[in-house]
């Protein structure tokens, strides 16, 4: 099985990306997951005071007002979406043509669809927090893990589209670890996940980032969403 | 030869409705399947004709597509309305999904309990003012080109001025201080195939009323 590695072109140094986030997941993490899985380095600069947000927006680099940033390429790009795009297709992680593509589309947008019900929880009242956090296992049990199971029982394929690893692989591992957090038996009755996701964890980018110590962040806990609240004036 | 796409939905905008403008501008004509019950819902679902049990869905090149934005990229790339490259590809995307967040806020006022709906009202506008219309007033400004991305009418500027339509709906004083957002929205509007789109008759649809705002919510069993 290949991993996936940038080659910068010759006699160029290619800048390392340089991203703009709270120290968290939420809306970033999956854009730490893409570069990692390509093998990216990057720089982080992490939002800690109202100080340093009025400054990036002063200096222009907030399209509208919002992070995750991300230098890249000459471009000041924000919305992770938008971001998790272009490096998917930057780094051959999108498919080989438009079918392809649109397959890998739905499934990334399915999984992004879970992993953002779960950031959304942290920031709401404990007991609402609760309930939501059930309704994703739930969600994730009947409507999404079900379908991932019959794509890759349907082909037979190690990964889940174009027999090639792609952003959905990456999404799916990262969704699937998240509700495993939550649940850690979630997957009792997905076989071919469980395979999935043991395939995936041992290619050697990823094997990488999930070893401590890495850029990957921890669950949202309370110090977290007191830095947003104050950093964003909510 | 290619039938026509075939949207399914209910009878009204929602999620649906930016596909319906990208592919009327597009020029591509698509026939509409309505959700009218729960049970047409529960029907689609027990076809597995929905990945996520989800609408919107579109039948399209032998393919059931569900998930707005996959829908939209897709339609978007086939018709050449997605830039030359990767980096107008990633401004595209940076503008589409400021609107689709304006958008999204827009669309679920209806829904929104009626003790909240001023406020909601209040932040609406005061995103629209101070942080939606400036920043693309500023990229039109910033190059001074007819179109947002490339010199060229890509997605972009289809989804923002469905969007404009919508600010206006809330409050047409909204629009006043955005000269070139303002001809942007006529240049977009006089283009043969959304002129066509904006016309009576056309499958546009209306803003939501009581009885269909009812509608959607039995059908969508949403309390």
């Amino acid at each position: 099985m290949t991993s996936v590695a940038i080659k910068p072109k010759p006699g160029v140094i290619a800048a390392k990306p340089k991203l703009c986030y709270f120290r968290g997941r939420c809306r970033m993490e999956s854009i730490h997951w893409l570069l990692a899985a390509a093998g990216v380095e990057f720089e982080e600069e992490f939002l800690e005071t109202r100080e340093q947000y009025e400054k990036l927006q002063k200096d222009g680099h907030l399209l509208f007002g919002q992070v995750p940033l991300v230098e890249i390429d000459g471009m000041v790009l924000t919305q992770t979406r938008a971001i998790l795009s272009y490096l998917a297709a930057k780094y051959n992680l999108r498919g080989k043509d438009l079918k392809e593509a649109v397959r890998i589309d739905m499934y990334a947008d399915g999984t992004l669809d879970l992993m953002m019900m779960i950031a959304q929880a942290a920031f709401k009242p404990p007991e609402e927090k609760e309930e939501d956090l059930a309704l994703v296992v739930q969600k994730a049990k009947t409507r999404y893990f079900p379908v991932f199971e019959k794509i890759l029982k349907d082909h037979g394929e190690d990964f889940l589209v174009g027999n090639t690893f792609s952003w959905a692989d990456i999404q799916l591992l990262e969704a699937i670890l998240m509700v495993e957090e939550l649940n850690a038996s979630v997957l009792s009755d997905f076989p071919l996940l469980k395979a999935f996701k043991t395939r995936i964890s041992n290619m050697s980018t990823i094997k990488k980032f999930l070893q401590p110590g890495r850029q990957r962040q921890p669950p949202p806990d309370g110090r977290y969403v007191e830095v947003v609240r104050n950093v964003l004036q909510l | 030869m290619a039938g026509k796409p075939l949207l399914h939905y209910f009878d009204g905008r929602g999620r649906m409705e930016c596909i319906r403008w990208l592919l009327a501008a597009a020029g591509v004509e698509f026939d509409e399947k309505f959700i009218e019950t729960s049970e047409d819902l529960d029907k689609l679902r027990n076809d597995g004709s929905l990945m996520f049990q989800q609408v919107p869905m579109v039948e399209i090149d032998g393919m059931k597509l569900v998930q707005t934005r996959a829908i939209l990229n897709y339609i978007a790339s086939k018709y050449n309305l997605y830039g030359r490259d990767i980096k107008e590809r990633a401004l595209i995307d940076m503008y589409t999904e400021g609107v689709c967040d304006l958008g999204e806020m827009i669309m679920l006022l209806p829904l929104c309990p009626p003790a909240e709906k001023d406020t909601k009202l209040a932040q609406i506008r005061e995103k629209t003012t101070n942080r939606y219309l400036p920043a693309f007033e500023k990229v039109l400004k910033s190059h001074g080109q007819e179109y947002l991305v490339g010199n060229r009418l890509s997605r972009a500027d289809v989804h923002l001025v469905e969007l404009l339509y919508y600010v206006e709906e809330v409050d047409p004083s909204l629009l006043a201080s955005f000269p070139l957002l303002k001809a942007l929205k006529s240049r977009v509007s006089n283009l043969p195939t959304v002129k066509k789109f904006l016309q009576p008759g056309s499958q546009r649809k209306p803003p939501l009323d009581e009885k269909s705002l009812e509608k959607a919510m039995k059908i969508f069993r949403i309390k």
